[in-house]
């Protein structure tokens, strides 16, 4: 009996097992998923918790749920990784011998990388919304909250769906509009990038959402350390911004179990060639989701369209024939904009977001890279498709796993 | 569109960004630098080729991935490259600037 292990059940690999379950012959494979937590979280849930959209019931699930029964699932910490020797140690001792490996063990957030900021302020006047705690922190501290400097913050790029921090500046804006408290809130967008949006399409069609809204932006802010007893964020040019509520999200880094097994590059990230998802350093090694050093969004829409295509890799591998070199970076993101809108971003490695209808050219319903309701009605309805759909490997119809250029307003060449 | 810069007709993107590599030479830079009140240094080669390099790898750039490079330290990046470094190192060295999805 051959030994295949996914390492890590969140989004990525939970959908793998779910694809590969029914594909891999069962007399031949055994299916082996592994994970230290029992919890499955629906992620782009910590968005809304903090503003009460979501509750904590509505985005976090028993993982082993969708799991499938025919998938040895094991809840256990990972030590280490020997790629050399195809062999996988758990906490408790245990030797684990794989013929495929799949890693997806995503990304997590290293407060601990900035000064001052995982201190003694940490989830008192300096939040991340990335994790179920901050989140559900951050909810508690703005129920009470009477108002001051509200600075939403990036740390360094890359990081996890890089347009939640603007998000969460909208949504703050609607949260206290209907409190009635907004005339005193101050809301400040700190990036290390060039602009709260960086593209040269999605700036002329959305930089009016800041102004319409009353969100400062301060650009290219690296961020050297935090002054939690003064308040204030300083960047390595000396620049200072103070805050009373700090919203950042921290450096992210891929899970330590790579950095420990020396598979990954120094933000804990596999080197992945990123056609194939087959990782450059072994053949046998895949990976998927936010554990690779793709150049592609953190997203989860970009590990469904990718874990179609490493289920058709892997079962080439196991036949000997060549990989398809087929991913090509594609992302499906909604953008919630606040006041019951959201924009649509459709994309790829080489394709910019544009204009344009989605799924269907012409007809929409969903509109890109425009506001739209029906926009957040598909925002709304993705939460049922993440639990019912995604997670369990049923591809959503009409919409492929590598981009299409139909529908969207191109430049002509 | 096109600009022309030392005399050659180079493809740029809105922002004045290379949009074709293999336009980019020595020239090209010192003439991107001087816009941007910058005199080339040896220093300033030794980051723009540690960038281009990180570039053709496909690895993000970052103020981390600097303070790791051995090549320079924060501080000094900043003085070789005043007002937004990586922006502006990642312009005279004739590659995208580090962006977002949006």
């Amino acid at each position: 009996m051959k030994s295949l292990l996914i390492l890590g059940a969140g989004t990525s690999g939970t959908m793998m097992a779910n694809h590969l379950v029914s594909k891999l012959p069962k007399k031949e494979w055994k299916i082996t998923i592994i994970d230290q937590h029992k919890t499955h979280y629906y992620q782009p849930g910590f968005l809304f918790l903090p503003f009460d959209i979501y509750t904590t019931k509505q985005i976090k699930k028993n993982g082993k749920k969708f799991i499938p029964k025919k998938v040895n699932y094991i809840q256990e910490k990972i030590e280490l990784i020997k790629p050399k020797e195809n062999k996988v140690i758990l906490g408790n001792g245990d030797v684990l011998n794989y013929d495929v490996l799949i890693v997806a063990t995503g990304t997590d957030i290293a407060p601990e990388e900035t000064e001052g900021m995982s201190g003694p302020e940490w989830h008192k006047s300096i939040f991340d919304f990335y994790t179920y705690k901050g989140a559900k922190a951050l909810r508690n501290k703005l129920r009470d909250w009477q108002g001051g400097k509200l600075v939403v913050h990036i740390t360094e790029m890359p990081i996890k769906c890089p347009v939640a921090p603007l998000e969460f500046a909208f949504l703050a804006d609607s949260y206290f509009k209907h409190k009635g408290i907004r005339d005193k809130i101050d809301i400040t967008f700190v990036t290390p990038l060039d602009g709260a949006f960086t593209k040269p399409k999605a700036t002329e069609a959305l930089h009016y959402l800041l102004e319409e809204k009353d969100i400062k932006e301060v650009t290219d802010f690296n961020i050297e350390r935090i002054d939690y007893e003064n308040n204030k964020i300083i960047d390595y040019a000396d620049i200072e911004v103070a805050y009373d509520l700090l919203v950042t999200v921290p450096t992210n880094m891929g899970d330590s179990l790579i950095q420990r097994s020396g598979m990954g590059d120094d933000l804990n990230y596999i080197p992945t060639n990123k056609s194939t998802l087959q990782t450059k350093d072994y053949e046998n090694i895949f990976a998927i989701g936010d554990a690779t050093n793709l150049p592609a969004s953190k997203a989860g829409s970009v590990a469904h369209f990718e874990a179609e295509i490493l289920t058709e890799n892997i079962l080439r591998f196991i036949k000997g024939e060549p990989l398809k070199e087929e991913f090509d970076g594609h992302a499906n993101c909604f953008i919630e904009t606040g006041e019951g809108k959201a924009l649509l971003i459709d994309f790829n490695y080489n394709q910019e977001p544009v204009k344009g209808t989605f799924p269907f050219p012409g007809v929409g319903p969903l509109k890109l890279l425009e506001e739209s309701r029906t926009n957040h009605m598909g925002k709304m309805a993705f939460r049922w498709i993440y639990w019912n759909m995604l997670i369990k490997g049923i591809h959503i119809p009409f919409v492929s796993a590598t981009m299409s250029k139909q529908g969207k307003q191109l430049d002509e060449a | 569109m096109k600009k022309i810069i030392a005399n050659k007709e180079i493809d740029v993107n809105e922002e004045g960004y290379l949009v074709d590599f293999s336009q980019w030479d020595k020239e090209v830079s010192e003439c991107i630098a001087g816009e941007c009140n910058i005199v080339m240094t040896d220093k300033h080669w030794e980051v723009i080729e540690y960038l281009q390099d990180k570039h053709h790898k496909e690895e993000a750039l970052s103020i981390r991935g600097i303070k790791k490079s051995g090549v320079i330290n924060i501080k000094e990046f900043y003085n070789l490259f005043p007002g937004g470094p990586l922006k502006k190192s990642t312009l005279i060295a004739g590659i995208p600037k580090p962006k977002s999805c949006i």
